[in-house]
């Protein structure tokens, strides 16, 4: 790892500084800087302020400074790195809150206390802790980049595999023993031919630039999410993408933090992306408290949080997001299912845009730079689903759900509309909806997956067989109650026929049963796929009597006034020990319909 | 190095709009503090927006009016706006520069602080989760206020928001606990009137000796409204976190400091977003709200209410967006219910707090708060609703149960939401009044609510 041995920051002479000649906001430039590269990391004025080089011209650089800039003077030095903005991968990662550029926040807390002063720094791997290492490989075996070496247990959650960083191919000369070890210890010396290599459990990655893999596939098995209008409706698929834009107020962020506590994915990293502080700190002391379903332990045991809250300087935003999916890779790497959240993926944008405003950039729509929709892409594009480099054929995936935070609400707008092009599933948060108190405010008739068709055939296979004919008459009924709500603004309600109310009846016992889901109910806040068939052939059941009971004239007035109707509305927040003898008695009672009399 | 910046210079080469640019200068760093003196012996203070090598761009909180490019002398005190902070600060008035305007003498300070702070580490933030009790019911039923909470009020020209935010600080309170509170005021570009009513609303209440207030009225240069707000949160820092009080600010009103953002940015030249506003409005807002909060091991809080007028009532103006964004939640005033004598014209649909989760239910506010707020905004949406299809096509086509909703509809505007802007209900109260509002609909109708506390609170027909 050439870029490593670099890092060594004594080895800086002073000949290689440069000087400022010019500040405005987050933004400086230096001249003398001859040498250095794009995207190098440097360090400004006497503070040592962290920031990468943006805009080379002769021996001038730009420079974005990832921290407040106010007192900086023309004539203090820049200190270059020769290294790009890069991440520090590793055990600890799990359990730890970062900031955009992976500062460790508890960390800085302890040294700077609760305000975060400019210039504070902290090793972002905790160097001091011990790790019980296992080798999986031995003396004299071959090994190739992405090659699983050994293993550390880092959380109660989380096996760390200790891979072979991309690049390095070579004979394994010793491996350390089974054992406790910090992670700057050498676990394995590598003879790649030229030379040997020291290898200790810490990588460093560049954060722009995405880690090789072999091959990508196609996302096949739905990601589940324990949200019903998502898995039934919208899913997102294992290694997919996805959007979730909204006007404020329309819950995002309780979206967003609903898919990271229940998705089945291995690892989970947030990115708060200039989002509210108090948030953070929600996520912060809820996290650990949860118990993940699926091991048993705390949520935070699996998680990565990255936290550059609205007010901390906004090139740090800018960088969040990369240091957040770099994360991810790492972890995918290892061959896991990883689902990633960034809340909000404008907030990046605006940040580029602010960046970009300062270099009197020629502004592309909104102001926005012309490069946005590369970016975007640049970063969705590192999600899926892949074949990992190194021996074993394993795979791994990363699933990307961003966060949109339209102005004023409005999707023609350039972030929503950038971010369309990419992503597979659209799940358009309605501010009418959220008024309504109809959370979660996804809409029906907007949103959209496309990878509807893989889940449902994942669906029949695992779950039951009629799945997609009940969703498909699911949104038909939906599409058809939209259409009906234009007649009866036109006509008024009155002329409707029989079916049609009946239909009316069935849209509002879908909407209200089954999409609504109240976020902090103790059972309503999860529903597993096979509670959702339930629920679907519950509600099915019944949808199939009162047809049978409508021919025979029963009128749908009086089907609203049974009792049973208000039973569906608890299905949802039924515990798993009521959850039975409830859909027994919504099937038995949808039974009795049927011998209703016409007028009794 | 330090030599260099208290250098005084005398001439300009440039002022345009409220900015001035020096030549000839050094080591002038960014965000320094600038004092200017004027041919004609006034000293105003700005503070340097960009600097290189030799040139300084410096903008003029009190306004560039009477500068010349060849006396004006410019002193810059190498440091960064500071306050001086002290609790005798509290009672006292100032001008939006903080110099005192009530006649008293200067602050002796007890410290001295950079009035940007340094953003607070998200890690040793306490989620907040004590309730405050408004004594307003669309507020406390429907949107409950947390301490530590961004809540602002989202208003239009002639609505009632002065009225509704100094009910707020009057009457909040944090039910069973006496403790040391304060209320920071900040005026940004408000009329005389409107500031002496807050003064006077203060002074009533008895809330003036506990309230420090900052007033960039009006007639005020606009430029100084930029610093006007965090010289107050400044101070509301201090107080909350060095003295451990709970302190509300009001900062009045955000669509003028936002105006004054836009001007420095025209004045500079910038790309501008949208509608003119700097891009970067997003950020500086936040570097304001985000200072509400309560921070781990410490006693304090701080609450803000920001207030802001909606240009044209349009929710969606950049200035009310960008604060939803960032803010925790949002009180909308509507001015239908306004036209209809209705105070507080709260328009609860639209509203939103977003703490109110973790404030409310057993031990805080009580059990069934959650599910009657939920309730209430599905009935209401369903009236409303309703009664815009009445307006369409008359009662006739209307079930008894759509009648009912009406019903509901205008008891909940009538009796829930109109209040006297003395009346001071109580979190029972309203939660009580709203199970009497939730009794004129037919039990089976309750579908948010558990038949638990159905069967406890409710008290409509059906029942019997």
């Amino acid at each position: 790892m050439e870029k490593k041995e670099k890092n060594d920051e004594t080895e800086m002479s002073e000949e290689k500084n440069g000087v400022i000649i010019r500040v405005t906001g987050p933004v400086i430039e230096a001249e003398g800087m001859a040498g250095s590269r794009m995207y190098e990391s440097v360090r400004v004025g006497i503070d040592g302020l962290i920031g990468e080089i943006i805009i080379l011209e002769g021996d001038r650089a730009t420079i974005q400074v990832y921290e407040e800039t106010v007192g900086v003077t023309p004539g203090e030095p820049v200190v270059r790195t020769f290294l790009p903005l890069s991440v520090e991968l590793g055990p600890g990662l799990v359990g730890t809150m970062y900031d955009g550029i992976q500062r460790p926040l508890q960390e800085i807390l302890k040294k700077t206390g609760d305000m975060i002063e400019r210039g504070s720094s902290a090793p972002a791997l905790d160097r001091t802790k011990r790790y019980m290492f296992y080798p999986l490989t031995k003396a004299g075996d071959m090994v190739r980049e992405g090659d699983r070496i050994g293993c550390v247990r880092e959380s109660v959650s989380v096996n760390h595999y200790i891979l072979v960083p991309p690049g390095v191919t070579g004979t394994l000369q010793s491996i350390a023993k089974k054992g406790e070890y910090v992670i700057t210890d050498t676990i394995a010396v590598l003879d790649t031919g030229n030379e040997k290599k020291n290898l200790t459990m810490i990588q460093r990655w560049p954060v722009r630039d995405p880690r090789p893999v072999l091959e990508r596939l196609d996302p096949i098995e739905p990601l589940m999410t324990g949200q019903r209008i998502i898995d039934t409706l919208f899913p997102l698929a294992r290694g997919g993408t996805a959007a979730i834009p909204g006007p404020f107020g329309s819950g995002k962020t309780v979206v967003q933090q609903q898919l990271a506590k229940w998705v089945n994915a291995d690892i989970i990293v947030y990115i708060g992306c200039g989002e509210r502080g108090n948030e953070m700190a929600d996520v912060l002391e809820q996290f650990p408290t949860l118990k993940d379903p699926r091991t048993g332990h705390s949520l935070s045991s699996r998680m990565v949080l990255i936290a550059n809250t609205s007010n901390m300087p906004v090139a740090a935003r800018e960088a969040s997001v990369y240091t957040g999916i770099t994360i991810a890779e790492y972890y995918r790497d290892m061959g896991y299912h990883v689902a990633l959240m960034a809340d909000s993926t404008s907030r990046w944008a605006e940040a580029m845009r602010e960046i970009s405003g300062r270099l009197e950039e020629m502004p592309g729509e909104e102001g926005y730079p012309a490069y946005l929709s590369s970016r975007l892409a640049d970063f969705y594009e590192r999600a899926g689903r892949v074949s990992l480099i190194g021996s074993g054929g394993h795979e791994g995936s990363i699933s990307v759900i961003g966060a949109v935070s339209p102005p004023g609400g409005d999707f023609s707008e350039p972030v929503t509309q950038n971010t369309l092009r990419i992503v597979k599933v659209f799940w358009a948060l309605d501010a009418d909806l959220a008024y309504q108190r109809h959370f979660p405010a996804i809409n029906w008739l907007m949103s959209y997956s496309l990878y509807s068709k893989t889940a449902g055939i994942w669906w029949e296979e695992h779950i039951g067989p009629d799945f997609i004919r009940m969703k498909q008459e699911m949104m038909e009924i939906l599409q058809r109650e939209n259409e009906l709500e234009e007649i009866i603004r036109l006509v008024g309600p009155e002329t409707l026929p029989e079916s049609d109310r009946l239909l009316l009846l069935k849209a509002e016992i879908i909407r209200e049963s089954y999409l609504m889901q109240y976020a902090f109910d103790e059972y309503d806040t999860f529903t597993g796929p096979e509670k959702q068939y339930r629920m679907l052939k519950a509600i099915f059941k019944f949808f199939e009597q009162a047809e049978h009971a409508i021919d025979t004239g029963i009128q749908v007035s009086e089907l609203r006034g049974l009792p049973l109707i208000e039973s569906f509305a608890r299905m949802g927040t039924s515990s798993p020990e009521e959850e039975e003898t409830l859909f027994n008695s919504i099937e038995r009672n949808s039974e009795t319909i049927r011998n209703m009399r016409a007028g009794l | 190095m330090t030599d260099l910046k208290f250098r005084t210079y005398t001439g300009v080469s440039k002022v345009v709009g409220p900015l001035m640019v020096l030549d000839g200068v050094e080591g002038i760093g960014y965000g320094e503090i600038a004092e200017i003196t004027l041919p004609g012996g006034e000293v105003r203070i700005g503070q340097v927006l960009e600097t290189t090598t030799t040139r300084a761009m410096v903008q003029v909180f009190r306004g560039t009016r009477d500068l010349d490019t060849e006396l004006t002398q410019v002193r810059f005190r190498g440091e960064p706006m500071k306050i001086s902070l002290s609790s005798d600060m509290l009672g006292r008035t100032f001008d939006g520069s903080a110099r005192p305007i009530d006649g008293g003498g200067p602050v002796i300070p007890e410290c001295i602080r950079d009035i940007y702070g340094a953003p607070v580490n998200p890690s040793a933030r306490e989620h907040p989760r004590d309730s405050i009790q408004t004594g307003i019911s669309s507020i406390d039923g429907m949107n409950t206020l947390v301490r530590g909470q961004k809540l602002p009020i989202f208003s239009g020209a002639g609505l009632p928001h002065n009225l509704l935010a100094s009910q707020i600080a009057r009457q909040a309170k944090v039910t069973g606990q006496a403790e040391k509170f304060a209320v920071v005021f900040a005026a940004m570009g408000i009329t005389y009137e409107e500031s002496a009513f807050f003064i006077r609303e203060f002074e009533e209440s008895g809330a003036l000796e506990r309230a420090v207030l900052f007033l960039n009225l009006a007639d005020d240069p606009a430029i100084e409204r930029t610093i006007t707000p965090r010289l107050a949160l400044t101070t509301a820092e201090f107080l909350a976190f060095d003295k451990g009080m709970h302190v509300l600010v009001v900062l009045t009103d955000i669509t003028n400091y936002c105006e004054a953002l836009r001007e420095i940015a025209a004045a500079r030249e910038e790309v501008p977003g949208r509608r003119g506003y700097p891009g970067y409005i997003y950020t500086d807002l936040a570097s304001l709200f985000e200072r509400a909060g309560r921070i781990r091991g410490r006693e304090g809080s701080i609450t803000q209410i920001p207030i802001l007028t909606m240009p044209d009532d349009d929710i969606t103006h950049p200035v009310p967006d960008l604060t939803g964004y960032i803010t925790e939640g949002q009180i909308v005033l509507s001015r239908d219910l306004h036209m209809k004598g209705i105070y507080p014209p709260v328009d609860v649909l639209p509203c939103l707090s977003r703490l109110m989760q973790g404030g409310i239910g057993t031990g805080r506010t009580r059990a069934d708060h959650a599910e009657v707020k939920n309730q209430l905004y599905s009935a209401y949406a369903k009236g409303i609703r309703l009664k815009s299809l009445v307006a369409v096509m008359g009662e006739e086509g209307l079930t008894t149960l759509d009648k009912l909703y009406i019903r509901f509809c205008e008891r909940f505007e009538n009796d829930f939401i109109r209040q006297a802007s003395y009346e001071d209900r109580s979190f029972d109260d309203t939660l009580n009044l709203a199970w009497n509002l939730l009794s004129l609909l037919p039990m089976s109708e309750l579908k948010r609510i558990s038949t638990e506390f159905i069967s406890k609170y409710y008290r409509g027909e059906e029942k019997a």
